[in-house]
């Protein structure tokens, strides 16, 4: 018989390494960083983790054809002979580590364990996402075609359905824009660390229209790490921690863009996900029930279309609900990305579902790095990441609360 | 039974280089007009398949039995390449394909060839297709001179619009544009001898030999279609044959260039378009010898008239910016270091799914109807398995649903890459790139097409794939 995972699973500790463009250190070194503090935030030693779930695309994409294995974490850890998974659902592979570990705490296997995301992007040679490149896999379907290029496109189309001029809709992006980058600033572990005006944002050169600089997250290297135990220990080990409130994943069927009624502006990936956690955290009206969200805002597009997709405001209402209310401040009424987001706090792919573990939980606990960007009261917030591109997402939802 | 055109069309690239360009970078004196250039993703296949499709229009495509392909430019060398005109085509398999390869006559020989396997009754349409994209010496007068393009012709024996009312052909050895295996770019000898002791003689053995043969006058044509490798020398020959002015088909140096293999059937192809019933054109081709047509056009001229053929391909036009993007397409420089992750070639993918790849083709549900590509095993609507057809979408036309504009897109020559997603009519949608991209004129709604195109040439081998483009003409 199934049963909700809510409260079954306690997050006892917590570490994220400096994000950015980490020419000083390697893949090992990230995953050091975020583990030690981690370790440390829960008071206990790498020896006492028992298993460890690891989340990343393609590690550190030097080698190709050589994808990671777990070893790329026990390596990095000297862990001795623990079982180290290593999973991958692309962007949303943060999200598919703490599921991972979660489930196996929940099913009494271990004690204690690690859930883990970690990307390093900057030992290419090249801006942009190198190895992401589709043509990869689909030598002529999909060649060419880029993130910036695809997840454009939804903003076209937001702008056509709902009746928005190209002027109007990139000013409403460019206020997400600015919203992202102030967070940024208000973030000492942040990749970009700028505030920006939205006249800076439209003015900024094209990425791909109507997307312009500002529009997009920049590509960065980082690791954020969680340690797991079963709720009924997690006292032994802190009073305020965090327990695991509703998990959701949702696998597109990948043709799906392909269907002429797929409009772009509604994600049923993120739909999907987030209708599994709400139901396992009981949550009815997610937009009063949740306290922060952090969702997948690789592009201010994302940031817009998963807000609508996760039930925050209604399909289309977007700019009244948020925009105009200016609700997603960490003051405001459903504050969004104000970690400064995958935009401005940085997304190496794999390592983002973790990151926002990391600031859910220290929001929780009132423990913002920066307390000018500290959410009165936080009971619950919701992590989401979703991986491919618009009509082809595979969607992880993680919803953290208070105990 | 006797053979003669039953249709004809024709392909200009969008894409046009003006003499004033060429002149800002080498200097000299500026010549007026353009000339027409390929795109980054068109080679001589790719304008076949455009030509052809617009001979072919909404004909059964399975009454095609032969199709011969025509250029000097065919991007395979050891590998048939009409077959994969045939194939982009979306035509049947028991049909015989030819290459009629390193003659600048290859069109018009390749048009006696259908002719004579029409006349013998071994063929009952037969598509003939020239197309060239030579690439001019940098800094060269052929550089002003060359221009892309093709021409189509279906030969049958029924629904005839143009008879030939005569044919003859000469073979000379001699040289007088040419290329050795090792050779990037044509090579040529002192323009004047060129002209005086192979060019001259070889038209006008072509055209005495024609008028003979048949007992015809050269002022008997309305209008006269005939081979010149430049402006100079093709009016000086339209002297030399005492032609009037109004004989003269326009060859289009100033505003397409001399297409190689292509240039006499495109020139025939203007002519027709201007024709009335009843008219005769003369064309004579010549190099390695000469050929000459005495045609005659029927009734049934007057029911081809939509074609794109050269008058709306000619009008339809985007200026290149400046020489360095025109190097760009014709990868004519050694260029920086590419450090991102190269495309992929599979031959194992194109094969196996060369039905939608190179074919053009869909799927429609058995269960529920819907249209799919690519071709789905598994219905993406109703989910039934392995209930499903075959569909050509290659044909259809469709509505720009969403698109973005990419400016940085890694590998992309001809920045900004368009991305474009289309509803088609009658059903399914395409996800995919655009080319031929009018920048101004784009917007969600706007009415769309597919066109064949070049992708990369990872593997070592073309990978060629339809693209979206807005209706050209």
């Amino acid at each position: 018989m199934r049963e909700s995972i809510k409260d079954k699973v306690a997050v006892v500790g917590a570490g994220c390494s400096k994000f950015g463009e980490r020419w000083d250190t390697g893949i090992e070194g990230l995953i050091r960083e975020a583990t030690t503090e981690a370790c440390a935030d829960a008071g206990i030693e790498i020896k006492d983790i028992q298993a460890a779930w690891m989340g990343t695309f393609l590690g550190s994409q030097t080698v190709e054809g050589a994808l990671p294995t777990g070893m790329l974490l026990s390596q990095s850890l000297q862990t001795q002979f623990i079982p180290v998974t290593r999973v991958e659902n692309a962007c949303g592979s943060g999200q598919e580590a703490v599921r991972g570990a979660t489930y196996a705490i929940a099913a009494k296997a271990y004690d204690l364990v690690l859930a883990i995301g970690v990307e390093k992007l900057k030992d290419t040679g090249f801006g942009g996402l190198g190895a992401m490149f589709p043509g990869r896999w689909e030598p002529v379907y999909g060649a060419f075609s880029t993130g910036p290029g695809r997840y454009a496109m939804a903003a076209t189309a937001y702008f056509a359905k709902y009746g928005f001029s190209p002027e109007d809709g990139k000013r409403m992006l460019a206020e997400i824009d600015v919203k992202s980058h102030y967070y940024g600033v208000r973030n000492p572990r942040a990749h970009l660390r700028r505030e920006i005006t939205v006249e800076d944002a439209l003015k900024a050169p094209m990425i791909a229209w109507p997307l312009g600089l500002y529009d997009c997250c920049g590509v960065t290297d980082g690791a954020a790490a969680a340690i797991l135990v079963p709720a009924e220990e997690a006292k032994r080990y802190r009073d305020d921690y965090v327990t695991i409130k509703g998990l959701g994943v949702g696998t597109s069927p990948g043709w799906f863009k392909e269907r002429e009624d797929f409009d772009f502006t509604s994600w049923l990936a993120t739909e999907a996900a987030a209708h599994q956690a709400y139901d396992e955290a009981g949550i009815k009206d997610p937009r009063k029930e949740l306290d922060m969200v952090e969702n997948h805002d690789c592009f201010s597009i994302a940031e817009l279309i998963a807000s609508e997709s996760l039930f925050l405001c209604e399909h289309g209402k977007y700019k009244k609900e948020f925009t105009d209310k200016r609700a997603y401040y960490h003051d405001g009424e459903m504050p969004v990305n104000v970690s400064g987001g995958l935009k401005s706090f940085g997304h190496p792919i794999g390592a983002s579902g973790t990151r926002e573990t990391y600031e859910i939980y220290k929001q929780i606990q009132g423990k913002a790095e920066e307390p000018s960007r500290q959410i009165k009261n936080v009971r619950l917030g919701l992590s989401h990441n979703q991986g491919g591109h618009p009509g082809k997402f595979i969607c992880g939802v993680v919803i953290y609360g208070a105990p | 039974m006797t053979a003669g055109i039953v249709s004809y069309g024709a392909y200009i690239p969008i894409y046009r280089l003006s003499q004033a360009e060429l002149a800002k970078v080498w200097g000299g004196r500026e010549r007026p007009g353009e000339k027409a250039v390929a795109n980054v993703d068109e080679d001589s296949i790719t304008m076949a398949v455009e030509a052809a499709l617009d001979c072919i229009g909404n004909m059964d495509r399975n009454l095609i039995d032969r199709v011969y392909f025509a250029s000097t430019t065919a991007p395979y060398t050891e590998k048939q390449n009409a077959s994969l005109v045939a194939a982009a085509l979306d035509l049947r398999n028991d049909i015989m394909t030819l290459d009629s390869a390193n003659s600048l006559r290859g069109g018009t020989i390749a048009l006696q060839a259908a002719l004579d396997a029409v006349n013998a009754g071994s063929a009952k349409k037969v598509l003939v297709v020239a197309s060239d994209c030579r690439v001019p010496p940098p800094d060269s007068a052929f550089e002003s001179v060359l221009g892309d393009g093709a021409a189509a012709f279906l030969i049958g024996d029924s629904d005839i619009i143009a008879e030939i009312e005569g044919s003859y052909m000469t073979s000379s050895e001699n040289l007088s544009v040419w290329r050795r295996r090792s050779d990037t770019y044509v090579q040529t000898w002192e323009d004047r001898f060129i002209k005086e002791a192979i060019y001259t003689p070889q038209l006008e053995d072509a055209v005495s030999g024609l008028l003979k043969k048949y007992n015809v006058n050269l002022a008997d044509f309305a209008k006269v279609a005939f081979y010149g490798s430049n402006a100079r020398e093709h009016a000086a020959s339209a002297r030399a044959l005492k032609l009037d002015k109004t004989q003269v088909q326009n060859p289009l140096f100033d505003k397409v260039g001399n297409t190689g293999s292509a240039f006499v059937p495109m020139m025939l192809v203007g002519a027709l378009e201007e024709a009335k019933p009843g008219d005769k054109i003369l064309t004579v081709n010549f190099s390695d010898g000469a050929d000459a047509y005495a045609l005659k056009t029927t009734a049934g001229i007057e029911g081809v008239k939509d074609k794109r053929g050269i008058k709306r391909h000619l009008d339809s036009k985007l200026m290149l910016p400046n020489y360095g993007r025109y190097i760009h397409y014709r990868d004519l420089m050694e260029w920086e270091v590419n450090r991102m992750h190269p495309l992929e070639g599979s031959l194992n993918i194109i094969w196996r799914e060369s039905k939608a790849i190179i074919r053009g083709n869909g799927t429609r549900c058995r269960k529920c109807g819907h249209v799919q590509l690519p071709p789905q095993r598994i219905c993406m609507w109703c989910q039934a398995k392995d209930e499903f057809d075959y569909v050509r979408v290659s044909d259809k036309q469709g509505e720009l649903f969403t698109y973005s504009i990419d400016e940085r897109g890694a590998g992309v020559i001809d920045l900004p890459n368009v991305l474009s997603v289309i509803n088609l009519d009658g059903g399914g949608r395409y996800y995919g790139q655009m080319t031929d991209k009018v920048l101004d004129k784009l917007g969600v709604g706007i009415r769309m097409e597919f066109t064949f195109r070049k992708f990369h040439e990872q593997g070592g081998f073309v990978n060629y794939f339809w693209k979206s483009r807005p209706i050209r003409c």
